[in-house]
């Protein structure tokens, strides 16, 4: 009861450091310096259940210290640890297909045999004990989208033939529509014009 | 030509980030991916039971993996820590695999069927040691079985079913070296033998229920010890004195030592020099290796010993194989020209064989070097035998019944370097595997395709599809095709051996065990080091095939090396020479000769430059550009980074007019109690570089300072050399440089205070990123540094540049004093970096993406334009239009842009980039003890059409559009007849 008090004091001792005590054990009792243990837990939330846990697949998942210094598996429950760390500040990471962990600063104290502090890097958010969980679960393909009539209308192609659709189907319409009078009137127009040529063209914009 | 580019560079500029994105489907038509284990050290058989037979094996790239033995195919395998060497295997309970590793410091349980981890011990070893592994079953205490390790003075026994230590005991008192565990069957006592100083003989009698010592016995064996012990039965074991040159024979009878000596000689009569005990246990008798001959010796119950038979050296002997519940069997394998004989023999009897087979072995596989047994119960209950054979190349077979069963390349888990070579043009007489020879699977496939682009297809279509896709002939073609896509990759493994994979499949092309590689007398400790260029015809000698050099060296403190020249289309060793100078380094220089053979400098130890080829033509090519040919060396123990230049012909009795003294023209002495040189960069030789200028927004210009000559240097605080938090970040700076090479130069100087190493660097155009840790954070950081010319700031009228009066084509000249400026930039990245490279394309238009080999296995693509160090928190809208990111202070790792997608290429040591002739594409091959190969293209593919592109509604358009002219016409047509009529 007394540790858990005290680490409640400690807690809010360092509440500016974002990182929390957390217990760990001392694994060799020998004391001659380089002896001490990491244990963590990792846990995967199973997609469609509320509950966490691990999934099936958890023998692919590495627990890495000090980028390659020690590699560690989980055990089936998801536990994992690393022996005879030497006290001091430490990384560790977590390569499990699929998921995006943040790499974790673990704070071996000597002072305090036993005292564990961790923090989560990326967000730089403290852990009261060492549970790592992943940030986010990464999708490695991009999702092929359905086949849909629109897909094939707005792509350069389906625009082409919608076009020309347009013109076979709805230009005559237009035309039977007119005026027959109006018609005639501009096709005088552009008898009187003549055809418009580019010097004109250019001329006319010359006078606007 | 310019302009065009410049226009094509802005089109490409103003592009979103082109997150490199894959579809699942679409896995596995560029790329392939090769799962490996390396070579096997121990293999344990699992044959028991009536499900699945498999064999557990352990190997030198640390893995411990599971094989299928009918296919040889991997069930499951766990890649540990790089300094996590496997020492001992065994399987406990019938479903647990124990590992003990690193030293006898961390035994692991792996559960059998899926390789999960069950649980995990861990014992101090302060020293490494000898450690020993020993499982003993049948104590009839709830089923459980002891294993027994052995590490570092102490003796542990542990419980199989959860690893909990049992009971542990210290035997390091009188320090002594325990050699054997030995468990005589039935009993619940252990024997522990061992040595202490030079003579003393050690005998503990141990419980093996509580670990209580029942006995100690000691004995002065007078001639000392020297190496191994071998167990010849579990009251005999032999070893060797101190000379080498007397057999001791040791009987234990109830925890009591009696030994006898007898001379090698005497016992084999052809004995010269000195033995060695083989590691092999053999029941009865053991073997003794001497010059080149292998004696086997049989030990009767009073400890005498005689001479059974003696074999060639190139031999290799199994462990002996309990079967049929008494019956005791090994087997020895010999060479006998291209074959080899395997002989399977009772223990107990000598000269009958059990089974005697002989099976034809590619000679590209070398020699055989360790062998396991193990035996099945045939249909009619007759027993039959399986070895197991690790051959010199590393590779694996499984042979039965006088055939390989299966065989497994597993060199290729242990790559050192690879090059790529092109393929033979496509002519007449050049076999072509056929395309599609029948008419009706040309339209099936054709059908199917269709119904897939039009959503028809069931399941199984789909899969066919799929199948169809992947095995398309177009890719494994074995001619160079016109994207440059496919091409060979030649790989040159630890052991010796080139490959050529074919880059469409993976497929091994050919392959070959280099002879100058082997073992041989004047090279005892061959290491190949790396591969070059050697011949690559373009223009003159079309007529000849490419070639590659391999350099290799006879090992440390000898001063041979040897050079290998092979025929890359081949594979035939064209020339191989032995040389008497050590070769420290090679410089593939610029100039070839009129057969377009690429000089070479290779630099001994003493700084002598020798050239090859060693030809009158090739030395009068590099007599005229002697002047313009500069080295660097880089001396890591003492920082030291020193530039040379070529004098004259060596001073030797005999005279050589291919080898050149050197001397000193720079160096820089970086202080050796401040400054630890812990990486250098430079740009690849083979790099192009498209445009020299780089436009801003403002129509302004900046010229790139683009120098083959520039060295990328990153030292430490020595302090700070260790593993990474081992420092406080107030005693830690890591300081970077760039370095002319040419006149020693230090262009640039930049210090990272509380950082510190591994620095994994790049080196491109005229940046370099780098991959460091960042203490005061606690998170790993890149940077980037560019560096650009000032020199040439008058001429930065960008509508000079696109008009072509510039004066970029004036030489650059790496003597001259260059006024340069840099610009970088920092950003925190989130994993630890393994390896580090760029892509590299034909051309150098494409924009380029760093590849960045993660801790996870992984590769992942990062658009260089997020290492910008132009990126600042408001891009201006000029700045946005010309692509500038805004800037954060991580780089974002995005799932998608991962260039292995879900795969890990496990023990990832290098990626290796070539570019293809397609500009937009360039090809990658990541390798550890997984190989892998992609194609990417960094803007995507913008001279060409994607994989994904609709053809059929192409085709579809096309056809709607005629039919389309044809309706209208006739209408028309209809409709003036109708006029004509009113």
């Amino acid at each position: 009861m007394a540790s858990i008090h005290r680490s409640k004091l400690l807690f809010l001792c360092l509440q500016f450091c974002f990182s929390f005590l957390i217990r760990s054990t001392l694994a060799n009792s020998s004391g001659k310096g380089d002896g001490y243990t990491i244990n963590g837990r990792i846990k995967i939330p199973i997609a469609g259940t509320k509950g966490y846990g691990l999934p099936g697949k958890t023998s692919n998942v590495k627990v890495i210290l000090n980028g390659g210094e020690k590699v560690t598996f989980l055990r089936l429950d998801g536990y994992f640890s690393f022996q005879n760390v030497p006290a001091g500040t430490h990384l560790i990471e977590v390569a499990a297909n699929g998921y995006f962990f943040s790499p974790v600063r673990v704070d071996v104290s000597a002072r305090n045999p036993g005292k564990v502090q961790a923090a989560l890097t990326e967000t730089r958010r403290g852990l009261s004990e060492l549970v790592l969980e992943p940030l986010r679960e990464e999708e490695y393909y991009e999702i092929r989208e359905p086949f849909s009539i629109m897909s094939v209308v707005k792509s350069p192609m389906g625009l082409m033939m919608g076009f020309m659709l347009i013109v076979v189907f709805l230009m005559p319409k237009l035309m039977e529509n007119m005026d027959p009078e109006e018609m005639k009137r501009a096709q005088e127009e552009m008898r009187n014009q003549g055809v418009p040529s580019l010097a004109n063209f250019f001329s006319g914009g010359g006078r606007n | 030509m310019a302009i065009r580019v410049f226009f094509l560079l802005l089109l490409l500029h103003s592009s979103s980030i082109p997150v490199l994105s894959l579809y699942e489907d679409q896995v596995g038509l560029m790329d392939w991916h090769q799962q490996y284990i390396g070579k096997v050290k121990h293999a344990v058989f699992h044959t028991h039971k009536a499900g699945r037979k498999r064999v557990v094996v352990s190997t030198e790239e640390n893995v411990v993996a599971s094989l299928d033995l009918r296919h040889g195919e991997i069930f499951w395998r766990h890649v540990l820590g790089d300094k996590d060497a496997i020492d001992h295997i065994n399987i406990a309970l019938g479903k647990y695999v124990i590992t003990l590793s690193s030293e006898g410091s961390i035994l692991r349980a792996w559960n059998l069927p899926d390789g999960q981890m069950v649980w995990e011990s861990f014992f101090t070893v302060r020293k490494p040691s000898k450690s020993l592994l020993l499982i003993v079953t049948d104590l009839k205490v709830d089923r459980d079985s002891e294993i027994l390790v052995y590490s570092n003075g102490n003796l542990h026994a542990v419980s199989s079913v959860d690893g909990l230590i049992l009971w542990s005991m210290n035997l390091a008192a009188e320090s002594v070296e325990i050699q054997q565990l030995i468990w005589p069957h039935g009993g619940d006592v252990i024997y522990a033998v061992g040595f202490s100083g030079l003579s003393q003989l050690h005998a503990y009698q141990v419980s093996a229920k509580n670990g209580e010592l029942l006995n100690h016995d000691i004995v002065e064996v007078p001639g000392g010890f020297s190496g191994d012990m071998s167990l010849v039965s579990t009251e005999t074991f032999v070893a060797l004195d101190a000379t080498r040159s007397i057999m001791v024979s040791l009987m234990l009878i109830d925890g009591k030592i009696s030994f006898q000596q007898a001379y090698v000689s005497d016992v084999v009569p052809e004995f010269s020099g000195v033995a060695a005990i083989l590691p092999s246990k053999l029941e009865g008798m053991f073997a003794v290796k001497f010059n080149s001959r292998i004696a086997f010796i049989r030990v009767n119950d009073e400890g005498m010993l005689e001479m059974v038979d003696q074999v060639e050296d190139l031999a290799a002997v199994s462990d002996v194989l309990v079967f049929n519940e008494e019956h005791r069997a090994f087997v020895l394998v010999q060479h006998g020209g291209s074959k080899i004989h395997l002989n399977v023999k009772l223990a107990h009897d000598w000269n009958n064989d059990l089974l005697k087979e002989s099976i034809e072995i590619d000679h590209h596989h070398g020699l055989v070097q360790k062998v396991f047994l193990s035996n099945y119960i045939r249909t009619d209950r007759s027993h039959g035998f399986r070895a197991l054979v690790v051959m010199e190349d590393h590779s694996l077979l499984l042979l039965q019944q006088g055939e390989i069963v299966w065989s497994r390349e597993d060199g290729l888990a242990s790559v050192i370097d690879v090059t790529t070579s092109e393929l033979p043009v496509e002519k007449e007489g050049v076999s072509v595997t056929k395309v599609e020879h029948n008419l009706l699977e040309w339209l099936k496939g054709h059908v199917l395709k269709l119904k897939g682009t039009l959503m028809l297809a069931s399941p199984e279509d789909i899969a066919a599809i799929q199948a169809l896709r992947l095995k398309s002939s177009e890719k494994s073609k074995m001619t160079r095709d016109h994207n440059g896509f496919r091409k060979l990759l030649i790989v040159l493994t630890k052991a010796g051996k080139l490959f050529a994979l074919h880059s469409g499949d993976g497929r091994v092309v050919w392959s070959l065990l280099l002879q100058s590689l082997r073992k041989s007398e004047g090279c005892p400790h061959p290491i190949a080091l790396n591969i070059y260029q050697w011949q690559d015809p373009h223009h003159h000698a079309l007529d000849e095939n490419p070639s590659i050099l391999v350099v290799g060296s006879c090992g440390i403190g000898n001063d041979e090396s040897v050079l290998s020249f092979i025929d890359t289309y081949t594979g035939k060793e064209l020339e191989s020479v032995s040389i008497s100078h050590s070769v420290v380094e090679v410089i593939p220089l610029p100039y070839t000769d009129s057969r377009e053979r690429r000089l070479h400098l290779l630099i001994d130890s003493n700084k002598q430059a020798h050239l090859y080829p060693r030809t009158p033509e090739a030395a009068a090519i590099f007599l005229h550009e002697i002047p313009n040919v500069y080295w660097y060396s880089v001396d890591t123990d003492n920082s030291i980074v020193g530039g040379h230049a070529l004098k004259h012909n060596c001073i030797s009795e005999v005279a050589d007019d291919f080898c050149f003294s050197t001397r000193g023209l720079w160096s820089i002495v970086l202080p050796l109690d401040s400054e630890k040189i812990i990486a250098t960069a430079t740009r690849k030789s083979n790099e192009v570089v498209h445009t020299q200028a780089k436009a801003m927004s403002d129509q302004d210009v900046m010229y790139k300072y683009i120098s083959k000559n520039v060295l990328f240097v990153a030292t430490v605080a020595p302090k700070a050399a260790g593993r990474i938090g081992s420092v406080t970040p107030d005693e830690s700076w890591l300081v970077v440089y760039l370095i002319n090479t040419v006149t020693g130069r230090i262009l640039h100087r930049m210090t990272h205070l509380g950082s510190q190493g591994p620095v994994n660097a790049v080196f491109s155009e005229n940046w370099v990123i780098y991959h460091y840790f960042n203490l005061r954070a606690h998170r790993y950081e890149m940077s980037v540094i560019e560096i650009y010319d000032e020199s040439r700031v008058d001429n930065k009228d960008i509508w000079k540049l696109i008009v072509g009066k510039h004066n970029l084509t004036s030489p650059i000249c790496s003597y001259s004093r260059h006024e340069v400026s840099t610009k970088s930039q920092s950003y925190f990245f989130t994993h630890s970096v393994k390896a580090i490279a760029v892509t590299s394309t034909a051309k150098g238009i494409t924009s380029k993406q760093v590849l960045i080999g993660t801790v996870g296995d992984q590769v992942l693509a990062l658009d260089k334009r997020l290492l910008d160090p132009r990126r600042s928190a408001n891009p201006t809208q000029a700045e946005r239009e010309e692509g500038i990111i805004p800037l954060t202070d991580s780089l974002p790792v995005i799932p998608q842009s991962y260039v292995t997608h879900a795969l890990k290429v496990e023990g990832l040591r290098g990626i290796v980039t070539a570019p293809a002739k397609l500009e937009s594409t360039t090809l990658v091959f990541a390798y550890g003890v997984d190989l892998f190969f992609t194609r990417l293209a960094p803007s995507r593919t913008y001279d060409s059409l994607t994989e994904d592109f609709n053809y059929a509604l192409l085709l579809l358009t096309i056809v709607a559009l005629v039919a389309a002219i044809f309706v209208t016409w006739i209408l028309s047509e209809r409709k003036e007849l109708r006029d004509n009529w009113r």
